[in-house]
């Protein structure tokens, strides 16, 4: 579906930032991307839909090379890439029917979209999307009366209605509290799977990454260090990724974490 | 360095000695240029006058009470040209001063060794001629009246307005013009989408100040024929006619103070 083929990114500072990334995802599969701070995670997604633009490789979007495409026929391909981003960067001071509904700008003319004149058939998934999300009762709402959380869902309605065929998502849960962090995770994965969807999730919580990607993706300095299924993520391998730690109390904390949950889900289903 | 250490013991001043030193110098030289200037104004002053001057006062305001109330009844018109002067003014001068400010703003504008310096030579040109001057070129260019006031108006808030403006798009956060950049929007939608809600506040705060400070400057256009209330002002002083001064005065600080009052209040339902 999406396939990365040796991409390479140096800044205008000299940095290279990627050192020849390849990476291959199917359709639907949810792929989580870790590292430390600065290991270009965020210049990996931000390539695929060239808001940064790569230096050298190719990215091919099912039959549809990207790196190689001129101005027009770029937004016609970022209308099948849905964003997600840390801040939620939403535009504040619009709606949050006018936020949902700028997903669709890539479909809509220019004057149709100033004057706020959508399709009726965008207007019914906006609001299918906010119902799925539970916040429908919010959609004349501004944006910025809403929580952390409220505002990082109404992101991913923006970035579904596009009807994308992958997303990218970009840190989503970095300005969240841990039980907010978690719900996201879990919407946004509920969500690939029923769309079918493929994601790459950037990531720095390797706990968060474990419970809910099937495929790790471990990036160090701009190399792909580690790859395979979240339960061979041993203290080497994080060590590799993240440098010199007692790793241990990290993943115990996850088995532990999970049975608590599983036990609190079920105690919840049963009441 | 500030921080320096002598027998064991670390010690910190904000400044070195040399840097100390050289600021006292500096405050020296300050004080021995107000000085000299002080002795140059003094000599070019007839002291005698100035001793006069508090007898004077007191026999021009004694002159100048009671108002000639009646002649409220000619003041009506000009009273209307001078807020309408200000208001005309202001709307040109916003008009010509949006593009302006998105040519100078860094961000936005489409050439940043080409175009912006154009920009922020025509807000520069604009900012550093008075009002009063502008009236004063208009009057012998178009003939005096109204449509030169607004003009001068105009042209003079052309730069204060580009400049606020651009700075405030400068000021804007780049993450939510990015979103919407990733929906595959047209750099139309981008800016409409992206830029201008976030603009919104300054533009209407700037606007509105504006039109406060024109209302005040078109006070005195008339001086030199460029219409409303300034046109009685001058006529009235140069024919002794105290007490209708007196009246005209009055009603400037009332309009300036109802202009005031409202823009406040709008500044205040939109930020």
């Amino acid at each position: 579906m999406l396939r990365i083929d040796k991409l390479v990114k140096q800044y205008k500072t000299g940095d290279i930032a990627l050192k020849g990334v390849s990476l291959e995802i199917p359709k639907g599969q949810v792929l989580a991307l870790i590292g430390p701070s600065g290991a270009g995670k965020s210049t990996v997604i931000r390539c695929v839909n060239r808001l940064v633009e790569p230096t050298e490789g190719k990215i091919w979007l099912n039959d549809l090379e990207l790196v190689s495409l001129s101005s027009a026929a770029l937004r016609r391909a970022r209308r099948r890439m849905g964003m997600i981003f840390q801040e939620y960067a939403l535009v504040e001071r619009l709606s949050v029917m006018e936020n949902v509904l700028s997903g669709r700008l890539g479909y809509v003319g220019f004057w149709r979209s100033f004057f706020r004149k959508y399709p009726q058939n965008d207007i019914n998934e906006a609001y299918r999307l906010l119902e799925r999300v539970e916040l429908d009762h919010m959609a004349d709402k501004r944006a910025d009366e809403l929580s952390g959380g409220q505002r990082q869902r109404i992101g991913i309605c923006r970035a579904l209605i596009q009807n994308p065929d992958l997303l990218l998502v970009d840190e989503p849960t970095a300005s969240l509290d841990p039980k907010t962090s978690r719900q996201i995770m879990r919407l946004i994965c509920d969500l690939c799977q029923e769309r079918q969807l493929a994601a790459i999730i950037n990531i720095h919580d390797v706990h968060l990454a474990q419970m809910f990607a099937k495929r790790i993706v471990g990036l160090q300095e701009g190399k792909i260090v580690y790859d395979g299924p979240p339960d061979s993520l041993t203290p080497d391998v994080l060590t590799q990724i993240y440098g010199e730690e007692d790793w241990e109390a990290t993943i115990e904390e996850v088995e532990d974490e999970e049975e608590i949950e599983i036990a609190m889900e079920t105690a919840g289903a049963s009441s | 360095m500030p921080s320096s250490e002598q027998n064991g013991i670390k010690s910190w001043q904000l400044r070195t000695r040399p840097e100390q030193l050289l600021r006292w110098f500096f405050w020296l030289i300050g004080i021995a240029i107000f000085l000299f200037c002080w002795r140059l104004i003094s000599e070019k002053t007839i002291w005698m006058f100035v001793e006069d001057s508090p007898r004077q006062a007191i026999d021009m305001a004694e002159r100048m009470v009671p108002p000639k109330w009646e002649y409220m009844g000619k003041l009506w018109i000009p009273v209307w040209d001078t807020i309408n002067i200000a208001t005309l003014g202001t709307m040109l001068a916003i008009l010509i001063a949006i593009p302006i400010a998105f040519c100078a703003a860094r961000n936005t504008s489409p050439s940043l060794t080409f175009v912006r310096p154009i920009a922020l030579f025509i807000i520069v040109s604009s900012r550093s001629i008075n009002s009063l001057i502008w009236a004063l070129m208009l009057v012998t260019l178009i003939g005096p009246g109204v449509f030169a006031g607004v003009i001068a108006i105009g042209l003079r808030s052309i730069g204060f307005c580009a400049k606020l403006l651009y700075e405030a798009i400068e000021e804007i956060d780049p993450n939510q013009v990015e979103a919407i950049e990733a929906t595959g929007a047209s750099k139309a939608q981008k800016l409409s989408y992206g830029i201008v809600p976030q603009i919104m506040p300054a533009f209407a705060g700037i606007s509105v100040f504006r039109w406060d400070i024109n209302i005040r400057e078109s006070t005195v256009l008339g001086l030199v024929g460029a219409g409303g209330i300034g046109l009685q002002l001058d006529s009235s002083i140069s024919t002794l006619a105290w007490t209708q001064v007196s009246l005209i005065l009055i009603v400037i600080l009332g309009t300036v103070v109802v202009s005031e009052w409202v823009s406040a209040k709008i500044r205040h339902a939109i930020i």
